[in-house]
């Protein structure tokens, strides 16, 4: 599997940490059904997933789109950037 | 009182000869890791262009024998073997005493890097002014081209692990004959 990174282009998997599901922040301190879904609940899609990848060689941290069943990559952007 | 002489990252270690690979180290001269501030990365520039150092494009080098500028990652860059000039916008380090550097060169050392080194280092897709933030086997590591050889970083404390795995990449291509 390859990756690409938005600065140092496509890259082996080797480089790369999975650092898990890149989801919204839910509203508010306070908790509820938001907040456990976001803590504790994942859809294990075969299919789209966006998931935080950390690219260890450049120290960049991405939010990766992807496809399991494809492992076509439809977006890879800077995590500190605003998503779509 | 006791005297304290300087020992080089791979004293002891290089230089080596294992089939037609050449290891050796290089001693880099002062290393500045130079990471501009948010919005700082034009003057920068401007302060390193007026020093005489292009900023390099991503996975590129610029320079030469008066020191090199190599990008490290996103809007950074190392200044190997020369003294950056003032630069307000920028946070500068010195890191010389932080990494160790080999040379390898000889007709085998795209195949034994090819063993260690998860990036395509062939003619075609690394170029005379290419560099990678990568791997080398499982160390962080600077590779660039050099001339007809590859100048790779890595973390001082690595410098034995790294002649190690070297060594045992470049006796296996040997081994091939
Ligand atoms: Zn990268």
């Amino acid at each position: 599997m390859r990756l690409p990174c938005p600065h140092c282009g496509e890259r082996d998997l080797r480089e790369f940490t999975y650092k898990g599901a890149d989801l919204p922040l839910p509203e508010g301190p306070d908790w509820g059904p938001d907040w456990e879904a976001y803590l504790h609940l994942r859809r294990n899609p075969a299919g789209e997933t966006r998931d935080l990848w950390y690219h260890g060689p450049c120290g960049s941290w991405l939010s990766v789109t992807r496809n399991t069943a494809t492992h076509a990559v439809a977006e890879s952007r800077p995590a500190r950037e605003p998503g779509s | 009182m006791v005297k304290l002489s300087p020992l080089s990252p791979f004293a002891g270690l290089l230089p080596r000869e294992v089939g037609s690979l050449r290891v050796t180290e290089v001693d880099p001269g002062p290393v500045h890791w130079i990471a501009p501030y948010r919005s700082g990365l034009e003057g920068t520039a401007e302060a390193l262009g007026a020093a005489g150092f292009d900023w390099p494009a991503p996975n590129r080098w610029t320079g030469g024998a008066s020191g090199r500028l190599v990008s490290v990652g996103p809007g950074q860059a190392f200044l190997v073997g020369a003294v950056p000039p003032e630069i307000p916008g920028a946070a500068v380090t010195d890191v010389s005493d932080g990494w160790a550097v080999a040379a390898l060169e000889g007709p085998t050392v795209r195949e034994v890097l090819a063993r260690l080194v998860p990036v395509d280092l062939s003619e075609q897709a690394f170029g005379a002014d290419a560099t990678a933030r990568t791997l080398v086997g499982h160390m962080s590591a600077s590779v660039t081209r050099v001339g007809e050889g590859f100048e790779v970083m890595v973390f001082r404390s690595m410098a034995g692990t790294f002649v190690e795995e070297v060594e045992r990449a470049a006796r296996s291509v040997a081994a091939r004959g």
